[in-house]
């Protein structure tokens, strides 16, 4: 019984289709399945399916960000049952977002995003053209364990070198990590701005992140 | 609605019509083969004996106009009618008679043999951008006698699709038509679900040898498709203007189209061609020059404004190895055909004006037609608004239109997809999978479609039938036995 509702549920991310993940959530909570099996067993298998035949060449970007929708809209509909069982999900971080200041381009950090949240990380997404004080104020007041900032234009890449330098002023290095991306990054810029992690697209990032919180992907 | 080139107006089309009439009348066609020359002189026209030439006039072949069918299709295996001659339906199909091909390892220009035509066939049978296969290579470890009909063997034991082919002798014309009948169930079910076109070419200018004439009065006896593929040579075999080229072409096709209807009135034949340019510095044949293409689109137009099934060789290049100049002649022929809405279009694969085939340049060949294609769908109308019903949740933010289900269910209906040869990777990505350019993808794309090639399941019995019918024409042409087939490294 409960295999095949993961089973409905992992399909439902893959699908892209929110409606039904949200349906099979409340089916979950109807069932007395524990939210967090649900999330586990169903509907995470579906995402990490997503992301393996994205990264193969077999999904395009528009059914990764469905699933990740599709993932959000599950997820959401079971946290308050969690909350009433006194659990959090526990996530595998938390994570704050921004597009560098002077920059406004955004999709591919959109895209960190909904896949970070898909696998598990608790994302604050702060839109784009962020000063460093305002990215890292965020990164304190949540807690944030990684910062992922990115830029489109080299004019202003240099900006993540700023939060990097600023971060390392106050000392709150290695307590956050830093991750760039953007589609002028590369891994020579990665290595000289000192940051921690850096990929080329949406499905890296979540390998990076899980590496740079300790759980890696065995 | 799908875009179209038009090079000509109607005026234009009505003065090549009407010049190559005149063409047929002065100085007429020499037709070489006795039995066409009486099939036109029965008809009315007006033979001289002694130096071959007819003069054709206009009535007779505004009759054999009427005769001819506007469209057929051509059949698979399975008897199913896979390629549409007529109207604007677009195919297309590897170059043929090349006698050499490319070996990726050395960049050689090799001799064909057969297990370099067998390579060949697997790549075309694999790409569905191939809607038809061709005899694609003269395999020179055959006899002479066998070099047109073995080609055609072979495609037909490593195949399902629909062949474009031809013969080099009026005797084995005859043979490659049994070959036919064996795999239709006889010569009667071949006339009813051909699957092959037969090329018969006249001789610029304006010859039709014994050797094409005869071609014709036989393919069309037997009903079985003939495909006209007159070769204007601009500025050597043929006026230096394009036009004039143009006509020269319409008074080939013309005449040819008339023996043919004499011979058998109602037998499908298409009005088709390899034109050139004549290159005045090293006296070749460009078939990738931009104004052979010119003298296709528009000899196409005329063929169209007659009613006529359409063919051309574009999609082939002077270049002698998979580089850039292969790539932008061969996709520039191959979207000058499309948008002419030749019904088909060979060429593909082909390196060197036509000599040299390689598998490699299939497989990127097959992505220019696939781009053609897409362009041939043109502009689509999806959705009830163009626009304004896509912004409902989008607020002025970029990848909202990601988030879409209408983004997932159209996307793949308006972006075609290209296969792994075409490079849209980040720089990284490009360096990780090993910094390939555009012929290394090709070389390990064949490589793959080689591996995961299967032979198509045949009736054995036919098979058999084949094979011995086969044999004993290599036997009687000093061979005791045919190639071995399957080499270890096919399996």
């Amino acid at each position: 019984m409960s295999e095949e509702l993961y089973k409905q549920m992992a399909q439902s991310i893959i699908d892209g289709d929110s409606d039904l993940s949200v349906e099979l959530a409340k089916k979950a909570i109807e069932i007395n399945m524990h939210p967090l099996e649900a999330i586990t067993k169903g509907f995470v298998v579906g995402v990490n399916y997503i992301g393996d035949q994205f990264g193969l060449g077999e999904a395009f970007l528009p059914e990764l960000v469905m699933a990740g929708e599709a993932m959000k809209a599950a997820v959401a509909t079971l946290e308050p049952e969690l909350m009433k069982l006194g659990e959090a999900r526990e996530t595998l971080g938390r994570v704050v977002l921004a597009t560098v200041e002077g920059d406004i381009h955004e999709i591919g950090k959109t895209l960190v995003g909904t896949m970070l949240s898909a696998s598990g990380f608790e994302v604050t997404d702060l839109g784009v053209d962020q000063p460093a004080e305002k990215i890292i104020g965020k990164a304190l007041e949540i807690d944030a364990q990684i910062i992922g900032m990115s830029a489109l234009l080299t004019t202003t890449m240099v900006r993540q070198r700023e939060v990097i330098e600023e971060l390392d002023k106050e000392g709150l290095r290695p307590r956050i990590k830093v991750m760039v991306g953007g589609a002028p990054i590369t891994r020579d810029w990665f290595q000289k701005i000192k940051a921690d992690g850096y990929s080329e697209d949406a499905v890296g990032a979540v390998k990076v992140a899980k590496e740079l919180v300790g759980k890696a992907d065995s | 609605m799908q875009p179209k080139l038009s090079l000509l107006n109607d005026e234009l089309i009505a003065r090549i019509v009407e010049e190559a009439y005149q063409l047929m009348l002065k100085p007429g066609i020499k037709v070489q083969n006795a039995e066409a020359r009486q099939l036109l002189a029965e008809a009315g026209a007006q033979v001289d004996e002694e130096t071959m030439v007819v003069r054709i006039p206009k009535q007779i072949v505004r009759q054999a106009l009427e005769t001819v069918p506007r469209q057929f299709h051509l059949f698979d295996y399975e008897g199913r009618p896979t390629v549409q001659y007529g109207g604007d339906a677009v195919h297309f199909d590897p170059g043929s008679s090349g006698i050499s091909v490319l070996i990726p390892e050395t960049l050689e220009h090799k001799t064909a043999e057969t297990e370099d035509l067998i390579r060949i066939i697997k790549v075309a049978e694999s790409l569905p951008q191939y809607d038809a296969q061709s005899t694609a290579v003269v395999c020179h470890d055959v006899p002479k006698d066998l070099h047109d009909l073995y080609r055609l063997y072979l495609v037909m034991l490593f195949s399902k699709k629909p062949i474009v082919t031809g013969a080099f002798t009026n005797t084995t014309v005859h043979q490659m038509i049994d070959m036919l009948a064996i795999f239709a169930g006889g010569r009667e079910n071949l006339r009813e679900h051909p699957r092959a076109v037969f090329d018969a070419c006249p001789s610029p200018p304006l010859i039709w040898s014994n050797f094409g004439a005869g071609n014709l009065i036989t393919l069309a006896r037997a009903g079985v498709p003939a495909e006209i593929v007159s070769m204007p040579l601009a500025g050597a075999a043929a006026p230096v203007t394009l036009l004039g080229a143009v006509t020269q072409h319409a008074a080939e096709c013309l005449s040819g189209i008339t023996i043919h209807q004499l011979a058998r009135a109602g037998s499908p034949i298409v009005w088709g061609g390899a034109p050139s340019t004549f290159d005045m510095r090293k006296g070749g044949t460009p078939f990738g020059s931009v104004e052979t293409a010119m003298i296709d689109s528009s000899y196409a137009q005329v063929g169209k404004s007659l009613g006529l099934p359409t063919h051309a060789y574009l999609g082939a290049t002077e270049s002698k190895i998979l580089d850039m100049q292969a790539g932008l002649e061969s996709g520039m022929g191959a979207m000058i055909g499309a948008l002419s809405g030749i019904n088909m279009i060979s060429g593909s694969g082909m390196l060197d004006s036509l000599l040299c085939q390689s598998p490699e340049k299939l497989v990127v060949d097959a992505e220019g037609i696939a781009m053609a294609k897409r362009m041939l769908e043109g502009m689509k109308i999806h959705t009830e608004t163009l626009a304004t019903g896509f912004y409902e949740g989008v607020n002025f933010k970029g990848g909202d239109f990601l988030k879409q289900r209408i983004t997932m269910q159209l996307f793949q209906k308006e972006q075609h997809m290209p296969g792994k040869v075409i490079d849209r990777d980040s720089m990284r990505g490009w360096k990780e999978s090993g910094s390939m350019d555009t012929f290394t993808r090709a070389r390990n794309r064949v490589t793959e479609i080689l591996a995961s090639y299967s032979r198509p399941e045949l009736d054995p019995a036919k098979v058999a039938e084949l094979h011995a019918y086969v044999l004993d024409l290599a036997q009687k042409a000093g061979m005791e036995e045919l190639p071995r087939l399957e080499e270890p490294s096919y399996a």
